[in-house]
């Protein structure tokens, strides 16, 4: 089968072709850029994604976006001698590092627990491995050697999950990774970063490099979610709306940030002020943030396509409850259940997750879903263009 | 390191170890029948294979030896007191919430080069070590201590098969081939049996010693100090060893994998260490895992 004829699963990773991906090649779709639920014509436009990634990039730096994570990592490379890339033969996001970085690309095959154990051997050496599998396989099959070799040494070892969440679409419930966040948070001193698109995966990896700390990365490789504003720094949240006091505020981490942009619009139209926190490391984690959010909210909502044990519910009841400031949380997330299985955006119709679905979900808890008569046809009408791959196909 | 004419000043080195590991099994107990099979093998190793000091412990150019299967680590602590690594008297704070030294490898303790204990692990950090010595071009070699139950470890095949596709030669295995699992006899339970020919199927070559003839040890493991067996393949070698080797009382029994003597006990078996009588142990053995 050639690639160019199927799907690409979440952005420059993974497709039929690779391994560990269903042996039956989905129905061929007309790629499309349309995203999920959330209107196409809202994304930012090129200008605007240049001036979010520099705005992610902090002051005084040059990048020029577009950059890939590929290149972003091979640029990285070359500036860090001691950075090595590897692989569990999972290469849709390195394609091309190979031929750049030589021997420093280490592709261990189908072997997670050996990828951690020699990364853990590799930073013993002063190297700064930078690990990817698929997030079910990374964080699952090789926990113990993750939670042991790097966390117990806490080594500077960088993991990367590929398709994490709602992004491994139509691969079925053994490469659902739900519980990634609840795991790695779970390892004494591991970071967790989830970025809501390429750029800020882009602008995360240094702060994670220079961090020394042993960091999961819920990879994901989007088109800009929104036009980013503040510079990337972990434990650090990024005001992707500010809302108003007395209204919610949706809280939320990765692509679904997208989603949760859709929400928020219609939750405006349906006179409910809304905030969006973009949750881009839920380890360490941005209490202030959150902590502000509880104070000024009438309802805070975590968003997140994750089991509800462990994830970002977890983390602000968590956080609410030591400092002792309560406010009503709502879980949108997927409970205790593995997702349907189908291509994104026809995932986030039928979990619940497009923009328009999550504002349901929000008016229906704070008891106002009358105001949603006007917007009927939206929640049930998904339009054309979004039942194909949520992103552009990247060879 | 030094040449093979002062092989025989290695019976009394190891029998201080085994002094140490028969102390270290009250108070709260050790695992001594793994540490008692793998003790000559680490005297040899530390005394004349390993390029290694307590002066070279932070150089990057030094050999590397991880313990993998960890419970054996009354060996080690051992061999590091008696040839300088550590003091002696630290050997005294086993067990004690005064000091780190516990039933598995800290590498907070200087020669420890990492903590190890679930089995199956170290293999893997070993790769990882002996990939980045290669990539800047080391000469220095890394060495990694399996048990024989630890084999049924899916993750010590996959990290052999890992091994041989990187043709890291600078990398060589020693199975601590006791015959014990922690309760029953590996052939009796998942049998290993050949383990020579599952390594050579995996691409490493290998070779089978008396795990407590230094004469032996030397023929296996002195050619590895400056190559390996074939140039490109990783090397093993098969020790065969007998759990609890030194206390004829306890040797290859099952429920003597992890004892906790009384000081009397101890002081008898610190006699048959020396060639006196056996005496009846009183002191249930354990059975844990």
């Amino acid at each position: 089968m050639s690639e160019g004829t199927v799907p690409r699963a979440a952005l420059g990773m993974p497709v039929a072709g690779d391994r560990q991906f269903q042996a039956t090649p989905p129905a061929v779709q007309v790629v499309s850029a349309a995203s999920g639920g959330a209107d196409p014509a809202a994304a930012p436009s090129a200008s605007e994604s240049q001036a979010g990634f520099e705005a992610l990039q902090g002051k005084g730096n040059a990048a020029v976006y577009p950059a890939t994570y590929e290149a972003a990592l091979a640029a990285l490379a070359e500036q860090r001698p001691e950075l090595v890339v590897m692989t569990a033969e999972n290469r849709a996001a390195i394609r091309n590092l190979p031929p750049v970085l030589g021997a420093r690309f280490i592709d261990v095959g189908i072997c997670e627990q050996t990828m951690i154990g020699a990364a853990a051997g590799l930073a013993l050496r002063g190297r700064t491995p930078v690990a990817h599998a698929l997030a079910t396989f990374l964080v699952m099959r090789a926990f113990e050697f993750i939670r042991t070799d790097v966390g117990i040494a806490n080594l500077p070892v960088t993991l990367v999950g590929a398709v994490p969440g709602f992004l491994s679409d139509g691969n079925g419930p053994t490469h659902q990774a739900l519980e990634d966040v609840a795991l790695m948070r779970g390892i004494p001193h591991m970071q967790v970063v989830c970025p809501a698109d390429e750029q800020e995966l882009i602008a995360a990896l240094p702060a994670i490099l220079d961090s020394r700390a042993p960091t999961y990365v819920r990879y994901n490789a989007m088109p800009p979610a929104v036009t980013h504003t503040a510079p990337f720094e972990i434990g650090c949240a990024e005001v992707a709306a500010p809302g108003a006091e007395g209204g919610v505020t949706l809280l939320t981490y990765g692509f679904l940030l997208r989603e949760v942009m859709a929400a928020r619009q219609v939750l405006e139209e349906c006179g409910v002020p809304a905030a969006v926190l973009n949750m881009r490391t839920l380890k360490p984690l941005d209490e202030a943030a959150v902590l502000r959010a509880a104070r000024r909210s009438r309802l805070l909502v975590a968003v997140e396509d994750h089991f509800q044990i462990g994830g970002l519910y977890s983390i602000v009841a968590e956080v609410m409850v030591r400092h002792g400031v309560l406010c009503r949380l709502q879980s949108i997330s997927l409970g205790e259940r593995w997702f349907k299985p189908a291509l994104l955006a026809d995932v986030l119709a039928h979990e619940g997750f497009t923009g328009p679905a999550i504002a349901g979900k929000v008016l229906a808890e704070i008891g106002e879903l009358g105001a949603l008569s006007i917007l009927d046809e939206t929640l049930v009408d998904i339009p054309d263009g979004r039942g194909g791959p949520s992103h552009p196909a990247r060879r | 390191m030094t040449g093979t004419n002062e092989v025989d000043s290695l019976p009394a080195l190891a029998l201080a170890v085994r002094e140490h590991i028969v102390r270290m099994a009250t108070g709260g107990g050790c695992f001594i029948g793994a540490s008692l099979s793998c003790a000559d093998l680490l005297v040899y190793l530390y005394a004349r294979v390993l390029r290694l000091s307590p002066a070279t412990l932070g150089d990057p150019g030094r050999d590397y030896l991880f313990l993998s299967k960890g419970h054996d680590v009354p060996a080690l602590y051992g061999t590091l007191a008696e040839l300088g690594y550590i003091p002696r008297e630290r050997l005294a704070q086993h067990l004690r919430t005064s000091d780190s030294i516990y039933w598995h490898p800290n590498r907070a303790v200087p020669g420890v080069e990492f903590h190890s204990g679930s089995l199956g692990h170290l293999l893997s950090v070993a790769i990882g070590v002996a990939l980045d010595i290669r990539l800047r071009g080391g000469a220095n070699r890394v060495w990694v201590i399996l048990g024989d139950g630890e084999l049924d470890e899916g993750s010590v095949w996959e990290a052999c098969l890992v091994a041989s596709a990187f043709r890291l030669d600078n990398l060589t295995a020693i199975v601590d081939r006791n015959e014990f699992q922690a309760n029953v006899r590996t052939e009796d339970l998942v049998p290993l049996e050949p383990i020579p020919a599952k390594f050579e199927a995996f691409g490493w070559s290998c070779r089978t010693a008396d795990g407590h003839s230094f004469a032996d040890l030397e023929a296996a493991l002195g050619p590895l100090r400056a190559a390996p067996y074939v140039a490109g393949r990783p090397s093993v070698v098969v020790a065969r060893t007998v759990r609890g080797k030194g206390l004829p009382s306890i040797e290859a029994r099952a429920d003597r994998w992890f004892a906790n003597f009384t000081a009397a006990e101890i002081a008898g078996l610190l006699e048959e260490l020396h060639g006196g009588e056996s005496r009846a142990l009183t002191s249930e053995g354990l059975v844990v895992r």
